[in-house]
């Protein structure tokens, strides 16, 4: 199965169809119809959105309160977030409820398939429907080919998936449409019906698909989006009960798109920009926090100038930052960028006199994967007890750092997920308790040090040392 | 009494910078009306209080650099520096002490802890850790960028000490104004220009000033000192040779002059045998100091000394003089004969190397131009201009031939010091560009005694006709007072005017000089040249960064095994920013290697590229600055990859690439300049 799905095969073969049937016994499986799926995959960034709509109808006798969602194990690597939301009311008057969704195991999978289960709010009894809404966010799934391109040409990508719905359920009727971004499309695997109108590629409607139905489906289209995924990126924020809360923020910035190839030239690049160079990007767009202050962009080497803050004390601030030089594929570079914001915007007090920080998770850059995120919230010197609260699973631990004028050390949150996109930018909350007086520790400790040196002064000028008289 | 100390002050803050002026002025008048202090206590208030402010002043003023552009490291060298204390602080003192480095000079590698001088790494290191022990966090980039004024502002508070030991205090406080702001020495030491000159400036006053105060003390103490202070330069700085070879003139003109004395003899002794001990620890030095040609000079006057002393010690023996006579010229001729054998067997069997090329072009300065195209080719190794002169040096060159006056007026061992310090580092100023640093402490002493000498007697004239019970004073003014005393009865009211003219006229120099740093620090001396800037058509600043975008490329998208070549001066800064292996770098040990480079890019492109392939070069790295006007790329230095690569493959000939002897780059070139690399 894997190696039939080598690109160089699927180029010869425009059109494969291999329908799997695969019949599992399972007792939920055979009493949860889903009369209706529509599927929108949303291919414009190097982000890939997929939305499925499913109109689920319990024919068992027994009613259930799990669904099951399927991904074959190649989506499951790259699968970055999904979200259940069950819809109620009517077309003008919809409202959703969140539902839980955790990954579940099953014995007997075929193909070693994934499953997610979505718990329902109210469990479904016999013969009724409910319509669930389901976002699920995939990266670094476009392949670009070919892998290596020059400077003047555009980048050219593969999409993978199935043109059926892979699901334990049995289908009555599923559409999938495919959202590209331009009209280039290099070629599309047809599973008829299929049609395309402008940059849209339909697949459907498909009527009556056994559980466990799967029609390879291959894109090629170009997409000069930039592809840029931060490999690494470490936040630290570090709070001063002073007033300021101190962002710095470690960049590890790749361009995973298809690889450079020969020579760059400075002189094509900025003469015809729109010829030359279209996959790279030469600049990229943080969006900070209102009244950001003291913003600094720079790298092991030194400050970088090309970068414009566009500050604003009630809206979004926007850092607009360029890389040392225009990002090709496969190209890195590292950087840093740091900022201030003022403490009583993030800094509040619990009911029962804890102090909590409320700020957001993720990666402030627009349409960026990072593949590894690191959170380190420095408390204060003296605070305690720390726990945090994300909403959604995450590693943690505890560090300690030593900054200025440290003695025992301040208590570091570390937290740390894989696989973060934009989608990811909720906030998330850190408690602990700290007392003020800890404040003045520091304060006090160097006007006793300068006390000593006057003092000494002052003795030293006042007491005779020589020994002869 | 208190309008004394008051005038006296007056003349001090004026040449520092309008703002210690304002300052101290409303310092001393605080602390005259609230508190009644007893006059001693004034002056060292007030001079506790300037020479604060002549330090942080040296200190803020070299910080332009890092506030038009960033805390970043300039030029070429402090990147070598800046890489070395990082592995320092890094991997700790014997790593670096054994450290191989096999990013540059591939494929020979370079034995960094045997051919450096770790005084400024090893400071620098040490602060950091001392920061880091009372728990400062600082990044070490941040130290080595602020080593330099912060040994300047330390080099501040050496002049005045230095100036009160060869003059008074007056002359201290004006010398140390002088030296926080002389242009000579802020060009080596802003911010950022993290170099061996920027410490070991401090240093060599350091042992100068020690070992002056030896002398005029005769105590072990500072001569000692002095031998601890001459350690610290020869670990800092190649420059040390000019020490080890100024003290024995000085010495030897001492003799000649017939000011031997008891104190000179246990200052010189001590001082060298400790030092040459001491100095023999760095392992770049070595054993050099005892057998090279350079070091000869302190070991002969060494000798001398000891022939003296006995001389001195059979004069007191023998009673009759003819006798002694007799004696002296047998025991004279049989020294110089026995020391001239020495050198000579010396010289011819090895043992004492003969000098090396950069001293000989010190010493004849068409030499380099001759014979070692490599030493010729560095800017900074040219001869001086006038105007260079001029730009940092500014109205001191004008009171330097004054203050020599005063000195020769007034002669003792410390003026005589500073006199020969003073003329022979004129004359190496002259010779090479970058000597003009060594020679700005001795010029900045040298117009501190003009300026406080003059200021002194005029405020005095001025201050006997106003107050008659002043001529008390204890401060002794010396015997131009006096005169101008004597003469100041004969013709009063015309003098007074004269003096308050005179007065007025010093004070507009002074505050012309206090401009002129400023200007010429700001706009000259603080630029990081790594990084360009120029004026945009509209008045804003255009930055040009491409040196460190090309670097931060190689760094990110080449493996991490690859070697780069380009001509070497670009060697330390990619080895320390864009971290990868060189051919060859600025430390121009193997002029062979860097021939081999000069050939190879100016060869036609395939035997380039036979000769590359041979280096295991991966990429090759060079700058043209054609399209932004800036005048330093390859282009422009291209002659001299011809020149040092022709001095050693004679297959290349310098006028194979000019046409009628003119050097052209566009259409018109020669046809070997237009094919080669």
């Amino acid at each position: 199965m894997e190696a039939l799905l080598r690109p160089r095969i699927m180029l010869s073969l425009t059109i494969i169809l291999i329908p799997i049937f695969l019949f599992i016994s399972g007792a939920s499986s055979h009493q949860i119809r889903i009369n209706n799926a529509e599927r929108r995959i949303d291919l414009s960034t190097h982000i890939v959105k997929v939305f499925l709509t499913l109109k689920v109808e319990n024919t068992g006798k027994t009613s259930a309160s799990e669904i099951l969602l399927a991904f074959p194990p190649t989506q499951v690597d790259h699968l970055a977030f999904l979200e259940a939301l069950a819809a109620t009311g009517k077309k003008k008057k919809k409202t959703y409820v969140s539902l839980a969704v955790k990954p579940t195991q099953l014995p007997d999978a075929p193909n070693e398939t994934n499953y997610y289960t979505i718990v329902l709010a109210n469990p479904l009894n016999t013969g009724e429907t409910a319509t669930l809404e389901i976002l699920y966010i995939l990266t670094h799934s476009l392949e670009p080919f070919p892998v290596e391109i020059s400077q003047s040409e555009s980048q050219l990508v593969y999409y993978r998936d199935s043109a059926l719905i892979l699901s334990p359920y049995h289908i009555k009727q599923q559409t999938t449409f495919i959202k590209i971004p331009s009209n280039k499309v290099e070629s599309f695997t047809r599973v008829e019906p299929t049609d395309r109108a402008g940059n849209e590629l339909k697949y459907g409607p498909y009527e009556d698909r056994p559980p466990y139905s799967y029609s390879p489906l291959l894109v090629h289209f170009e997409n000069n989006n930039p592809f840029s995924v931060v490999e690494e990126l470490v936040r630290e924020v570090e709070i001063s009960h002073w007033g300021n809360l101190q962002i710095t923020e470690q960049y590890k910035l790749a361009h995973a798109g298809a690889r450079h190839k020969g020579i760059f030239s400075r002189v094509d690049y900025q003469s015809k920009p729109t010829f030359s160079g279209v996959s790279s990007f030469k600049h990229l767009l943080a969006r900070l926090p209102p009244r950001v202050h003291s913003v600094y962009y720079r790298d092991e080497i030194g400050n970088i100038s090309t970068s414009h803050l566009r500050a604003d004390s009630w809206k979004i601030s926007e850092l607009e930052i360029e890389p040392r030089y225009p990002l090709f594929g496969g190209w890195r570079a590292t950087f840093v960028i740091g900022y201030g914001l003022p403490l009583e915007d993030f800094l509040f007090e619990s009911s029962d006199g804890r102090r909590y920080l409320n700020f957001t998770f993720g990666c402030p850059l627009v349409e960026t994967v990072v593949d590894k995120l690191t959170i380190k919230v420095v408390l204060p010197e003296g605070a305690k007890g720390p726990s945090a609260v994300v909403p959604f699973p995450v590693e943690q631990r505890l560090e300690t750092k030593y900054s200025y004028l440290d003695v025992v050390g301040r208590t570091v949150v570390v937290l740390e997920k894989k696989n973060v996109v934009p989608v990811h930018n909720i906030p998330f909350q850190v408690y602990y308790t700290f007392k003020p007086i800890f404040m003045l520790a520091e304060p006090m400790m160097l006007a006793s040090a300068f006390f000593l040196f006057f003092t000494a002064c002052v003795a030293y000028l006042h007491v005779d040392l020589s020994i002869r008289k | 009494m208190v309008g004394k100390t008051e005038s006296q002050n007056g003349a001090v803050k004026a040449t520092a910078a309008p703002a210690m002026n304002l300052e101290s002025d409303l310092f001393s008048n605080f602390s005259f009306k609230s508190f009644k202090l007893k006059t001693k206590q004034q002056e060292l208030l007030l001079r506790v209080s300037i020479l604060g402010l002549v330090y942080i002043l040296a200190f803020i003023t070299r910080l332009f650099s890092v506030l038009r552009y960033e805390s970043m490291i300039h030029e070429f060298d402090p990147y070598f520096n800046y890489r070395t204390t990082l592995f320092l602080t890094e991997k700790g003192f014997y790593e670096f002490w054994n450290w191989f480095d096999s990013e540059s000079w591939y494929p020979l590698g370079r034995i960094i802890g045997g051919t450096l001088y770790p005084g400024l790494m090893v400071t620098a290191a040490f602060i950091y850790w001392t920061l880091r022990f009372l728990r400062f966090a600082v990044h070490i980039r941040e130290v080595c960028v602020l080593t330099a004024p912060f040994f300047a502002s330390n080099t501040t508070v050496v002049a005045y000490f230095f100036g009160k030991e060869i003059w008074d205090s007056g002359a201290g406080l004006v010398a140390a104004a002088f030296i926080a702001i002389c242009p000579g020495y802020i060009s080596r030491s802003v911010a950022g220009s993290y170099d061996n000159e920027g410490v070991a400036i401090f240093a060599l006053l350091l042992t100068f000033y020690l070992f002056v105060k030896a002398v005029n003390t005769g105590s072990l103490a500072w001569a000692l000192a002095s031998a601890f202070g001459y350690f610290y330069m020869v670990s800092a700085w190649g420059g040390y040779v000019f020490i080890i070879n100024l003290i024995p003139l000085y010495v030897l003109v001492l003799l000649i002059t017939g000011r031997y004395s008891m104190r000179l003899y246990v200052a010189y002794n001590c001082m060298y045998v400790l030092g040459m001990l001491l100095a023999m620890q760095i392992r770049f030095v070595g054993f050099q100091h005892v057998q090279s040609g350079e070091h000869m000079a302190a070991m002969g006057v060494f000798f001398l000394m000891q022939v003296f002393y006995f001389l001195d010690w059979v004069k007191y023996m023998l009673s009759d003089t003819k006798l002694f006579q007799a004696f002296l010229r047998i025991t004279v001729t049989s020294a110089i004969a026995v020391g001239a054998l020495a050198l000579g067997v010396g010289t011819a069997s090895g043992y004492i190397s003969p000098w090396t090329g950069r001293f000989y072009s010190l010493l004849d300065p068409t030499y380099a131009k001759d014979n070692i195209p490599i030493i010729a080719s560095v800017s900074e190794h040219q001869p001086t201009a006038w105007s260079s002169f001029m730009f940092d040096f500014h109205i001191l060159l004008f009171l330097f031939p004054a203050g020599l006056y005063f000195c020769f007026k007034k002669l003792s061992d410390a003026t005589i010091f500073i006199v020969m310090y003073g003329l022979t580092s004129m004359y190496f100023a002259g010779v090479m560009v970058r000597l003009i640093l060594v020679a700005t402490p001795a010029v900045c002493l040298i117009s501190a005694i003009a300026v406080s000498a003059t200021i002194k007697n005029l405020t005095s004239l001025l201050r006997t006709k106003s107050k008659t019970a002043v001529a008390g004073s204890s401060k002794g003014t010396g015997g131009s007072k006096a005169s101008s005393k004597a003469s100041f009865d004969q013709s009063q009211p015309f003098q007074k005017n004269g003096a308050i003219a005179l007065l007025l006229g010093a004070f507009y120099l002074l505050s012309k000089y206090a401009t002129h740093c400023t200007w010429v620090t700001s706009e000259a001396y603080s630029s990081p040249s790594i990084v360009l800037a120029a004026r945009g058509a509209h008045g804003n600043r255009v930055i040009f960064d491409d040196y460190r975008e090309a670097y931060f490329w190689l760094r990110q998208n080449t493996p991490p095994d690859a070697k780069v070549m380009s001509w070497w001066d670009y060697g330390y800064q990619i080895t320390a920013m864009g971290n990868r292996t060189v051919i060859v770098d600025n430390n121009t040990w193997n002029n062979t290697h860097i021939a081999t480079v000069g050939r190879a890019m100016s060869s036609y492109e395939d035997e380039a590229y036979e000769i590359m392939r041979s280096l295991d070069v991966d990429y090759v790295l060079v700058v043209f600055g054609g399209v932004t006007g800036y005048s330093s790329d390859d282009i422009n230095k291209f002659l001299w990859m011809v020149r040092i690569g022709g001095g050693v493959f004679p297959v290349i000939k310098e006028p194979d690439y000019l046409v009628n002897g003119d050097y052209r780059v566009d259409k018109g070139a020669a046809p070997k300049m237009l094919n080669c690399l």
